[in-house]
Order: structure tokens, then C-alpha cells, then sequence
């Protein structure tokens, strides 16, 4: 995946010195751009040894954190906006956390690969498979990611959890996908992009 | 210690022995009229006194963190692990100082030093202190040496409260607070076991009220019983297992032998009992434990820890250890809670570690990870910030 098209798009999306809550934020990089260019305060949890020491050679206010164990520690509507990139898939129950980032956050920012997208389809229709590719490259038995879902996916849940989804952006790396990707995202999108509120 | 001295050691050091002659006023109201501190320094102050570090020690602790006072000396400072060349406090970049704190035993004044006004021992009427007496102390410290401002302020435990304290009392004085296996206030627990300590001490025949100096006695059996039951609460049982398990020094539960029994862990706490009541002041760990059961980082700001380090404008590093049930996790979690509630820069690393308490003294190679990084950071981020314009010591106004 493209990160810097990811967070250029994330970027748009947040407020000039607003406070900023990235979970699952690695080594950093989303922060300490969005610090540098739109000077928010910004707080990051990660849960990675190596991705915190990481975190903190980029001076960005990482906070060793097990999301799994919820986000209890955090006051209602005490961000601006919460983000996760990427992370949506490695959680123990994807939907609690997004319910937990909403309460937190005036706005939300969720980014996940999309499962939908037409070679990880192929890869289980035509080799029955599960897929393996550039952007996903773990085996099924050692994936972190245990919960994949589809741009479609991911719709129906903002439904029926009653998410209001303020804006979406479609990313794709390849041709002909970049081309195509707008008119039918779920199958030609590589990252789903999301802005959401309560 | 070693035949040859490591290259990431600051080799043999000197304490040296601070005077102050102006009235330092108490959080009790008594009043020290003069008073002095044994400190040690490592490094060199840069020219723009920018790169000065403070190292608060913690209840049993004193100025000697790191290096050798001679040859013969078996042990390092109690530091040493994490202060010298190349170490996360590196002497090659930072002047460390560390101080011996006021009511201490190791040369600072405190209830074995002579009281001026009885030509006696101060013994049990040494002015209880606060933290905040050991921050103004610490403050004036920082006068006497020039720096306006330390690039940080670090200590574990009792060390970390004073770092915090720092924060609030002279936020401008401190770019960072590194806070290490710390609380913002004792649990009942914690205080419990620390008047279980005391109660030891007085109760010790030897301890004659507080005044066995006078009378040239120690109460050595109450000290060394204080020690082992802090001690084993500064341990993990995981720690205690590894080390000791049920292994037996002495004796044997063969059948038909009636010698006495002795475990391992028996024979170690001793040794640790016996060794801490010949090198540390009775009534010292009576005040460093009053000191650590009274702090209440939030009690003058309404109780509020959001409001107190609303105060704060320096940058923290907290840091806890898995196994450490005496600060556990969870206090350090609540200083990160209140600190990102304040809208302050905090960085938080939850040590993996099966050490106990003890762990923010000893090796750990993630602990060392993050404390590299973050001074890495600190010495980045500071201008001026190099070896070229390191300054001698003796310029450094001592």
C-alpha cells in the first residue's frame, strides 16, 4: 500500500492544531507528519516494543497500550479526532473498538485493506487459497490480521451500529485498479479509507 | 571492582561536599538555618549549561549512582547499570548530578550529623521533609552549579515522585521528567508495609527513642528486619522462585535427622539484613518512609491530578515493570492518564521484566532501548548540543 496516499487523505481530514489519538500508531509517521503540517497534539498508542522506542526517536507522545484491553482510560469526547490505520483487522473485536473511538472522539478516521478487493478474491476462487500478496504477506496460520472484512463489510456495520460515514476515499495501487477503483471500490480498492462520526 | 575499569564506566569518583549557609524553610515550618549536600557528578557540563541531568535517588539511596570510590570497592554506584559512557545517561553528553538528599545518612545533612544548636546528633529530631523540601534543596542545588534548567530530571520510585514534584514547583527549571516505577501517591498497602518497617526499628531495644547515637548503640536487628520486609516486597515471587526456590543452605528433611533447616532465602535476606544495618541511619529510613507515605502529588491542588500537572511544562518519559507490585503498573498508568487528560507530552513504556520493583535499577535490554531512544531524542532536540563545547568541571562554578 501506498502510505503516503493514505495519510495524504487523512491529512485533509484533520483540523489544524486539534488533539489527535492514533491508534495502533506504529512507529509514528502519521503523528509526527500531522504535528509538522498541521501542528495538532497528538498522543499515539502502540502496543509494539520496537514500534514505541521507534515512536519515541520520532518525538511523538507514545503510549504503550493493549487496545484489546479497551480504552476505558479515556473521557468521552476527549479528542478531536481518533484515528486507526491499518489496524482494524489485528483487533480481538474490530466493532467494540470503533464504538470505543467514537465515544472518544468527536470524529473518527478508520483505514483497512480491503478483503474485497479482486486478487484476494481470485486467489480463494481460482486457487482456494487464502490469499497472500504484496500488501498482506503473512500465511493464514501466522497473520496478526484475524479479521478482515470487505469495503462491503464495513458498510453494513457502520449501519447497523447507526455510524454516520461522513466521507470515503478508495485507494489503489496498480493499473488498471487506480483507473476503476471509484466506480466499483469494494472490488478494485487495495486501503478503504473512512471518516466517521456518532 | 574490576582489575580494569570498562570502557562504559565512569571509573573512580569523588563525592564532594556542597555548603549552604541560607535558611531553608520546611514544609513542617522548622526551619534548616545552614546545611550541606555530598553530591557526585559524571560528565561535563556544556558551555550553554544545557546538558545537565539530576538524578533523584530513591528510599535507600544516596549520592553514589555510578563509578567506584576506590579499588577496593566490590560494588558500583547504584546507577551504574544505566549511567557512564555510552550508557542511556551517557557521560560523554550529559553532566549527571546526583545528589546525596537532605535527611540522608551518607554525608548530607540528616539525623546522623551534629545537630548545631545541642553539639549533638540530630538523631530522632531531625525536621521531618516533604518531597517538595528535597526539590528546594535540589533547586538550590541547581544555583550554586548554574543551570538554570536541567535537560531532565530522572528517579525511580521515591526518585520519580521528586521528578514530578520538580515539574510542578519549578516547571521552567526541567525540559524533561523521567519517572521511573513511580506513583503519585502510596497505596495503603505500600504504607502498611513501611509501618511495619518502622515499627521494627523503634521497637528495637538498641533504638533508645531515636537517640542510640548519642548513647553509641545501633538498633541493628530492628534496621536489618525493616530492610528484609522491604526488600522482599521490592522482589517478585516469580524473581524469588527462580532465585531461591525451596533450595535448603542448611539441613536436610531426610528422616530421622533432627539439624535445623535453613532455606536459601533465608540465609539471603540476612545477608541483605545485616549488610543494610551497617551502612544505613535508623532514623533516615524513618524519614525517607514518612516521606514517601505523606506524598500526594495532587493533595494541594484540590486532589485533582489533571489540575496539578496542568502546572507542568516539561515533557515526561514514565516508565513501569510488569512484576512490580510495590509501584505496579497501574500508578504509572494513572500518572500517563492524568498527564494526557492535562494535554502534556508523556511517553509511557510498560517494561516486560520478572525483577520486581528492583527492575529500574538493573539490566533490561527493552528498558535500555527506551531510555537510549528517548535521550537520544533529548540531545537532539537541545541546541548547542554537542561534545566540542563541553566546559571543565572546575569552571562549572562548583
Amino acid at each position: 500500500m501506498n502510505m503516503r496516499t493514505d495519510f495524504d487523505i487523512i491529512q485533509q481530514w484533520i483540523a489544524p492544531k486539534s488533539r489527535v489519538l492514533d491508534l495502533a500508531c506504529g512507529d509514528g509517521t502519521l503523528l509526527k507528519n500531522l504535528k509538522e503540517a498541521k501542528q495538532v497534539e497528538g498522543y499515539g498508542l502502540e502496543i509494539d516494543p520496537e514500534k514505541i522506542t521507534a515512536a519515541i526517536t520520532n518525538t511523538i507522545n507514545v503510549i504503550e497500550t493493549n487496545l484489546d484491553a479497551g480504552l476505558s482510560q479515556f473521557p468521552d469526547n476527549s479528542f478531536d479526532t481518533v484515528v486507526m490505520t491499518q489496524a482494524l483487522q489485528v483487533m480481538r473485536y474490530p466493532h467494540l473498538v470503533l464504538e470505543e473511538m467514537l465515544r472518544i472522539g468527536e470524529k473518527c478516521i478508520v483505514t483497512f485493506p480491503n478483503f474485497g478487493n479482486w486478487r484476494a478474491r481470485t486467489s480463494l476462487f481460482i486457487h482456494g487459497r487464502m490469499p497472500v500478496t504484496k500488501q498482506l504477506t503473512y500465511q493464514w496460520y501466522d497473520t496478526p490480521n484475524i479479521h478482515f472484512c470487505t469495503v462491503r463489510d464495513f458498510e453494513s456495520l457502520c449501519t447497523e451500529r447507526n455510524i454516520l460515514i461522513k466521507h470515503r476515499e478508495f485507494v489503489a495501487e496498480r493499473i488498471p485498479d487506480k483507473q476503476i477503483k471509484g466506480i466499483w471500490p469494494n472490488l478494485f480498492s487495495d486501503t478503504a479509507i473512512y471518516l466517521l462520526s456518532k | 571492582m574490576p582489575d580494569i575499569i570498562p570502557e562504559n564506566s565512569v571509573g573512580i569518583v569523588t563525592p564532594e561536599t556542597l555548603y549552604f549557609d541560607e535558611p531553608l524553610e520546611l514544609a513542617c515550618g522548622r526551619i534548616l538555618p545552614d546545611y550541606q549536600l555530598v553530591i557526585e557528578t559524571y560528565g561535563e557540563l556544556n558551555s550553554d549549561k544545557s546538558n545537565a541531568i539530576l538524578i533523584c535517588h530513591a528510599l535507600s539511596g544516596h549520592h553514589h549512582a555510578a563509578g567506584y570510590h576506590s579499588k577496593e570497592d566490590q560494588k558500583p554506584g547504584w546507577w551504574d547499570n544505566h549511567i557512564g559512557p555510552g550508557k542511556p545517561f551517557d557521560t560523554n553528553r550529559f553532566f549527571i548530578v546526583s545528589p546525596n538528599n537532605l535527611g540522608g545518612c551518607h554525608g548530607s545533612t540528616g539525623p546522623n550529623t551534629t545537630n548545631p544548636e545541642t553539639g549533638k546528633p540530630w538523631g530522632v529530631d531531625f525536621p521531618p521533609l516533604r518531597v517538595r523540601d528535597w526539590v528546594q534543596s535540589q533547586a538550590r542545588l541547581a544555583d550554586r552549579l548554574g543551570i538554570d534548567q536541567w535537560a531532565a530530571v530522572a528517579g525511580g520510585s521515591l526518585g520519580g515522585m521528586q521528578a514530578m514534584r520538580w515539574a510542578l514547583e519549578y516547571p521552567n527549571r526541567l525540559r524533561h521528567a523521567i519517572v521511573i516505577a513511580s506513583a503519585m501517591k502510596l497505596s495503603a498497602q505500600n504504607i502498611a508495609f513501611n509501618e511495619i518497617a518502622r515499627d521494627a526499628i523503634k521497637s528495637d531495644p538498641d533504638f533508645r527513642d531515636g537517640h542510640f547515637l548519642e548513647d553509641n548503640t545501633l538498633p541493628r536487628n530492628g534496621l536489618a528486619l525493616a530492610r528484609k520486609i522491604g526488600h522482599v516486597t521490592y522482589l517478585s515471587d516469580q524473581l524469588m522462585g527462580n532465585k531461591f526456590g525451596r533450595e535448603l543452605r542448611s539441613g536436610s528433611f531426610q528422616q530421622g535427622q533432627d539439624t535445623p533447616v535453613e532455606f536459601q532465602v533465608e540465609s539471603y535476606l540476612r545477608h541483605q539484613g545485616d549488610a543494610f544495618s551497617n551502612s544505613f541511619d535508623a532514623n533516615t529510613y524513618l524519614l525517607m518512609t514518612k516521606a514517601l507515605d505523606y506524598f500526594d502529588l495532587a493533595r494541594e491542588y484540590g486532589n485533582d491530578p489533571v489540575k496539578a500537572f496542568n502546572h507542568a511544562l516539561c515533557n515526561f518519559l514514565v516508565v513501569s515493570f510488569s512484576t512490580d507490585w510495590r509501584f505496579a503498573p497501574e500508578r504509572s498508568q494513572e500518572i500517563v492518564k492524568a498527564l494526557i487528560d492535562a494535554n502534556k507530552n508523556v511517553s509511557y513504556a510498560a517494561i516486560e521484566s520478572n525483577l520486581g520493583h528492583d527492575a529500574f535499577l538493573l539490566p533490561n535490554e527493552r528498558y535500555e532501548h527506551v531510555l537510549y531512544a528517548y535521550m537520544n531524542r533529548m540531545a537532539n532536540e537541545t541546541p548547542g548540543f554537542n561534545q566540542t563545547d563541553i566546559v571543565s568541571p572546575s569552571e562549572a562554578s562548583l
